[in-house]
């Protein structure tokens, strides 16, 4: 599913430059779940951003479904975006003045389908998130939980090869975040290859596979057993 | 290329984000709006005013020249300076048959009486005329007619009077056709009564009486007073006037280069004057509107590059989901376009109001000062075929803003 090897990324800060990422090799197989671990300034986001080919790497090799991600300009990074990618947000990040069908419509939009396709299909995966009888509500009318089942509902709508989270229960209390690492879970069951960063470790356990990051290096990389959030409901 | 005009979610989003932020986009629109006002309502104005020149005018015929004798200021052939000269009826047919580009010369007469009606009395002025006159002249009857040929003919004694004199004259609702008034003692039947106008040029015309029958009451002989001279539309009055002049020197034995001794007023200059006025006016209009038009697309640019400010993350999360920068270029110039178009329709519109407010204000009656005041279809579509150019020119700004940030920059902001 996704290869990345010796992969650099530094950020200029004034006169000299920060080393974020310092070789990081990784691979991940189809159907897995796995959490990226690290105190703030170890890289996990920055890694996350290239893989979701937000940010570009300095060097090194990122190849996703085959297909080598490199040197892309804005028109095709977009493309491979809408295609292959799935993002949720800590904050959701949902479009304030657009109800919550129209939000899960959004990157079909992108993808050029019909309105009327579109909007069916956005009310099947707003269903699957079980927010179907909240389609015509905005994001402030409803609950940080509801919100971020809208997002992952968005994610998933152009049916993309990869779901990327980025502290999806970040902003969330522990029974929401257990509620929605629940429903990541049962996506996974399903077949979806997820990665996402956090820095707690239940959640972390939650996935079936750790990598810790610490000053751009991954320190360990290990496959856990996985502890279903249901049982914590 | 584009068929995103026509589909729906293209004009939703620019709804939403219009009504996203509906005061700050009204007081945007409110620039353009002025703008557009100002230059419908200015132009329109401004073709009022040409109207009612117009009007006025439009019973003269502009092209004409008055030409009278006066007295030499050269000594020539003989002659001492200080000379009178004396126009005559045969100066006339030989400026008519040797000057190009002539369409009528009339001859007149002009005298001053003491006109009589029962026991009002006032001193006039007479004028000896053709009925040609009417056609240089146009004089607007309100009862009865102008002098006829029959008239000239037979030395007829009739007067057509103004209705100032009318006024002075004559009883209120007394009718003025068919009565006699006296002037030196001689009854003249009134045959017809008309209204001067606002624009009268040379000494005021009050009474107007057959030529022929001025030659004889007041023994005139050929002697004529003074002539008009029209020349033909393509024909420069200028020229006209130049050549009558130097014809009616040779013929009365004055110096060619003697400027005194004819005295003319050129109507046609002076006409040209008031529509080189016009024209200025018009060009400072155009200005005016389109620097306040400018200046307000500008506004609409502030504003959409403060929005594209505060819509960042928003743009960064729309990227992130697949939207190319041409497409969100193509939404934030379409909303550009949008905003200036609408503000420009709306003002057009109100533009319109006023003038119709103006029309009624101050376009009714016959000797309004605005005419049909009003701007032509073309000049609408100039103004929004400009709309959009500038609409689209200033869009460009914040759009090309709103995707040089990095996606990634874009959705970390707060």
């Amino acid at each position: 599913m996704l290869k990345i090897n010796q992969l650099h990324k530094s950020y200029p800060i004034g006169d000299s430059s920060l080393h974020v990422l310092k070789g990081i090799d990784l691979s991940v197989e189809d159907g897995e779940m796995v959490a990226i671990m690290g105190s703030s300034g170890s890289g996990k986001s920055t890694l996350l951003n290239i893989i979701g080919m937000l940010d570009e790497a300095d060097s090194g090799d990122y190849i996703l479904d085959g297909l080598p991600i490199k040197n892309l300009t804005e028109k095709k990074a977009a493309v491979y975006r809408n295609k292959f990618l799935g993002f949720i947000f800590q904050s959701f990040n949902l479009i304030n003045y657009k109800n919550a069908l129209e939000n899960v419509a959004l990157p079909l939009y992108y993808q050029g389908m019909k309105r009327k396709e579109r909007q069916e299909l956005a009310m099947f995966h707003l269903e699957k998130v079980g927010l179907a009888d909240w389609a015509k509500h905005l994001p402030k009318e409803l609950s940080g939980g509801q919100n971020q089942r809208v997002a992952i509902a968005r994610a998933l709508a152009a049916n993309p090869k990869l779901l990327l989270a980025d502290e999806p229960t970040g902003a969330l209390d522990t029974t929401t975040s257990y509620e929605i690492m629940a429903f990541i879970q049962q996506l996974n069951d399903e077949g979806k290859t997820i990665l996402m960063v956090t820095h707690e470790e239940d959640i972390a356990n939650m996935c079936k596979r750790i990598v810790r990051l610490r000053d751009g290096v991954i320190m360990e990389d290990k496959k856990v057993k996985q502890i279903r959030a249901g049982q914590h409901v | 290329m584009f068929k995103f005009l026509f589909d729906r979610d293209t004009w939703q989003e620019v709804f939403d984000s219009f009504s996203k932020n509906k005061l700050r986009s009204i007081l945007t629109m409110v620039g353009v709006w002025w703008g557009i006002l100002l230059l419908i309502g200015l132009l329109g104005s401004a073709k009022g005013l040409e109207n009612s020149f117009n009007r006025l005018f439009g019973d003269f015929a502009t092209n004409s020249v008055f030409v009278m004798g006066s007295t030499t200021s050269k000594p020539f052939k003989g002659f001492q300076e200080g000379k009178r000269v004396q126009l005559t009826l045969t100066d006339i047919e030989k400026v008519e048959k040797n000057v190009e580009g002539i369409e009528f010369v009339v001859p007149r007469n002009m005298n001053q009486g003491l006109v009589v009606k029962n026991f009002l009395s006032g001193r006039f002025n007479i004028m000896g005329d053709y009925p040609v006159l009417d056609k240089v002249q146009k004089k607007k009857l309100i009862h009865g007619r102008f002098i006829n040929q029959n008239d000239i003919d037979g030395n007829k004694k009739v007067a057509v009077i103004s209705e100032d004199i009318y006024k002075q004259l004559f009883e209120k609702d007394e009718s003025a056709v068919g009565e006699y008034i006296q002037i030196n003692n001689i009854n003249y039947l009134v045959i017809g009564l008309y209204d001067r106008g606002n624009v009268n040029f040379g000494p005021s015309e009050d009474i107007h009486i057959p030529f022929t029958t001025f030659q004889q009451v007041y023994n005139q002989g050929e002697n004529i007073g003074f002539l008009m001279i029209t020349g033909k539309p393509e024909f420069d009055i200028q020229q006209i006037e130049d050549d009558a002049k130097l014809l009616l020197k040779t013929l009365n034995k004055v110096h060619p280069k003697d400027k005194q001794a004819f005295r003319s007023f050129n109507l046609g200059k002076e006409f040209a004057k008031l529509t080189g006025f016009l024209t200025g006016m018009q060009f400072l209009t155009w200005f005016v509107g389109i620097a306040t038009l400018i200046a307000g697309v500008f506004a609409i640019g502030n504003i959409l590059l403060i929005t594209v400010k505060e819509r960042t993350k928003e743009i960064g999360v729309r990227r992130a989901l697949g939207a190319t920068p041409f497409e969100i270029k193509r939404q934030i110039v379409v909303e550009a376009v949008f905003l200036t178009l609408v503000a420009g329709v709306f003002g057009i519109i109100t533009g319109g109001w006023i003038l119709i407010a103006l029309d009624s204000a101050y376009g009714q009656g016959a000797d309004a000062a605005i005419v049909n005041a009003s701007v032509s279809i073309s000049v609408v579509f100039i103004a929004l075929i400009i709309l959009v150019i500038l609409g689209t020119l200033i869009g460009l700004i914040p759009a090309f803003k709103a995707t040089s940030i990095k996606p990634i920059e874009a959705l970390r902001e707060e």
